[in-house]
């Protein structure tokens, strides 16, 4: 085995920063500090104390140690919770947006202005702590559908941001959904009324620019009965020595007879070859079927970040609501993600789908963790898991911890589970035909990702097996 | 279009090829028969050039070339392809894509246009049709739940589509009943050509009633001990291959 050594990996293709001046809060976590995002948001006074309720409640927690993941502790105090760039009055169009901010958003394919619009996806475009531009928003108004930054939404359907806030990841979930709840910045909201098909993808970018800031965007999706809608979220950052947080919580309200896709392609920099730098990426993301019939679906594609700690769950509260997961997990270098699912049967008939795909090289640790939970009440459940692991080279690793709590007899559980290698076989085939080194790692692992990516929209499936052979580049010489 | 010249090559550590000589001229097909162990397989895959086999000694040129300097994929965008005894399983990738991306990946090298999809169909049917087999394993995943037969049938299908000036077929027939046998027996007589040099593997004489080489040669212990003409095959197989063994010839 000599030519599965190699570890010279592409430089993080995104990792260049915005010289751009910025409004930003000295480091360190306060009330005052609370106070003070809530005050530059002109916030209504319940979402102060909300936010202040949460952070009360964040003092009394400890950091969560249990995850398969290693780092130096945070410290808090550390880190910057707001920086905006800064502009005399808040732009009314795209005209009057920094050209710097649309030049940034187009250098990472997501052109903002009128004329480039990427067709037939709406773009909700987040510089560090604040919403810079949204596309389409009067078009996807005329069908009734709501797409706006968080901040936005909080000030022109408070009632609704009010209803749903918190009813799926409550404040006190975790101690990173607290940390968000006291302190996010921005975000996306997404309202579609009851039977509303959003006639577009909707669409997120988040950019992390600011040094020693965290990034805790808040995003809240609510889909009405028999509406359809689906969300893409992208996201980088620079590449800086020093590890980055982001700690950003997701909610899905789905009613009856309504569908959520939910797809996360995330590129934050995954630190250098050493592990020096790259963000941690502690997130916490749930749906809510509430409704009969109703349907959320999360995919994702995982390339970035030092370390990942998400569980994209379902709530299948509803009779005969569905639950899914495809997740597509990479580590290269010296990269940790502890990631999986959470699902909760509550509902009769409900059903949920797990297909979980961890990939690991160079000294990549890999860990699959999910729940699959059967209430007494969820009679007919059934639940099907598929989590494959594979390893490229001998150094990296691959774990599995699968946690199934039935209560109800008449469940339906099936769990499959391999582990394979690229070996020098499979790549000598590979090039016996003619092929590179580099395009048979990659062909074999899009094979293996295959479940995964047809999930993803069409626009995005491609980005993403791009961006896997990038992040893959070079782990085989 | 091949000259093998006291070939060494070892396993870990171990010499299995201890001064292999053949020379294979354009168009001719040549088998290579011997006992289990006695390095034929060895000898293919050490022409592709897997890595696990380390040429200790001998020169290899293809076309004048010195083939041990080449890389495997330098070698198959040269033109030698091997028909794996073992062939490898690629899940979620279609043979199609998969012999898309390989026939691209020599066009390119060649400086010729590649194909795109709709390109590659015809193509691929003007292949099929040549060996006269339908396109039902385009579409299945490479080698992925193929049954032995369909993994032999699949590597010369891409023989077929790949178009190597020389063919090193590696136990073609092992695993194969007669039926499975003369299929791909007869692919593999429409695919010979003036052009296309071929290196038959095999342990049993029985494929070469069906591929009639020009020459024989049997390796014994890492070297090739007789070679002659197709009646060669007859005779081994009439005596089998201890009274060519080097040692049963001194005791003899």
């Amino acid at each position: 085995m000599t030519s599965i050594e190699s570890q010279v990996k592409k430089p993080y293709q995104y990792g260049w920063e915005t010289d751009i001046a910025s409004d930003t809060v000295a480091a360190g976590l306060s009330e005052d500090v609370i106070r003070l995002i809530s005050e530059k948001k002109h916030e209504p006074e319940w979402l102060l104390e909300w936010r202040l309720k949460a952070y009360r409640h964040w003092l009394t927690m400890t950091e969560p140690r249990w995850a398969n993941v290693h780092y130096d502790p945070i410290d808090y105090q550390a880190i910057r919770y707001y920086s905006a760039p800064r502009q005399a009055t808040k732009p009314k169009s795209l005209e009057e947006v920094d050209p710097k901010l649309l030049a940034t958003f187009a250098k990472l394919g997501i052109p903002l202005s009128e004329q480039k619009m990427l067709t037939g996806v709406a773009v909700d475009a987040v510089f560090d702590s604040v919403s810079v531009a949204t596309t389409f928003k009067e078009k996807l108004k005329e069908v009734g559908v709501i797409f706006l930054p968080f901040s936005e939404a909080v000030q022109e359907h408070p009632d609704l941001v009010r209803k749903y806030l918190g009813s799926v990841v409550p404040p006190t979930d975790n101690f990173f959904a607290a940390l968000n709840s006291a302190v996010f910045t921005d975000g996306s909201f997404v309202f579609v009324p009851k039977g509303v098909r959003c006639p577009m993808e909707l669409s997120t970018y988040f950019r992390i620019n600011a040094t020693a800031t965290g990034q805790f965007e808040r995003t809240l999706i609510v889909a009405e009965e028999g509406a359809y809608v689906s969300y893409l979220e992208g996201c980088s950052a620079p590449v800086r020595d020093e590890n980055q947080l982001h700690a950003a919580v997701v909610e899905l309200v789905a009613l009856d007879d309504a569908q959520i896709k939910y797809s996360t392609v995330q590129n934050w920099y995954p630190g250098d070859e050493e592990g020096k730098g790259g963000i941690f990426n502690f997130v916490t993301k749930r749906g809510a079927c509430r409704g009969k019939n109703s349907k959320i679906s999360w995919t994702q594609v995982e390339t970035g970040s030092a370390i990942t700690w998400k569980y994209p769950g379902c709530i299948l509260q509803g009779d005969n609501s569905i639950g899914e997961f495809y997740s597509v997990a990479v580590t290269n270098n010296r990269q940790q993600a502890d990631t999986g699912t959470k699902m909760i049967h509550i509902g009769k008939n409900t059903r949920s789908t797990i297909v979980s795909k961890g990939i690991s090289a160079g000294k990549g640790q890999n860990t699959y963790r999910g729940l699959v939970k059967i209430m007494k009440s969820a009679d007919g459940a059934r639940n099907y898991s598929q989590c494959d692991s594979m390893l490229i080279g001998d150094q990296c690793g691959a774990h599995t911890f699968p946690y199934i709590d039935v209560r109800n007899s008449t469940a339906t559980m099936e769990h499959e589970a391999s582990t394979s290698k690229i070996g020098e076989d499979q790549i000598f085939y590979c090039k016996q035909r003619g092929l590179s080194a580099e395009d048979a790692v990659s062909m074999i692992v899009n094979g293996f990702c295959k479940e995964v990516f047809r999930e993803l929209p069409m626009e995005f499936a491609v980005e993403a097996q791009n961006l896997l052979s990038i992040t893959l580049e070079g782990s085989v010489g | 279009m091949l000259e093998i010249k006291n070939l060494h090559a070892s396993v870990e550590g171990t010499e299995i090829l201890h001064g292999v000589d053949l020379s294979v001229g354009q168009g001719e097909v040549h088998a290579i028969m011997g006992p289990n162990g006695s390095g034929k397989s060895t000898l293919a895959q050490v022409l592709a050039g897997h890595p696990a086999y380390a040429v200790t000694g001998g020169a290899v040129s293809f076309e004048g070339k010195d083939l041990l300097e080449m890389d495997p994929e330098e070698r198959a965008r040269a033109g030698v392809f091997l028909a794996f005894q073992y062939p490898v399983e690629i899940r979620g990738i279609t043979n199609a894509y998969f012999l898309r991306s390989a026939v691209n990946a020599i066009r390119k090298a060649q400086g010729l246009p590649e194909y795109d999809p709709i390109d590659f169909l015809d193509v691929l049917q003007e292949k099929l049709q040549a060996i006269g087999w339908d396109d039902s394993l385009m579409n299945r995943a490479v080698n992925e739940g193929f049954s032995g037969g369909e993994k032999k049938r699949n590597e010369i299908l891409q023989l077929a589509v790949l178009e190597p000036k020389l063919a090193i077929l590696d136990e073609t027939d092992s695993g194969l009943d007669i039926d499975a046998l003369k299929t791909v027996a007869d692919a593999v007589n429409k695919l010979r050509s003036p052009e296309r040099s071929m290196v038959v593997v095999t342990h049993y004489q029985r494929l070469l009633n069906y591929i009639i080489p020009d020459y024989v040669h049997v390796l014994a212990d890492g070297r090739i001990v007789r070679s002659g003409g197709k009646e060669l095959a007859f005779e081994l197989e009439e005596k089998g291959y201890d009274w060519l063994r080097p040692e049963t010839a001194v005791a003899g």
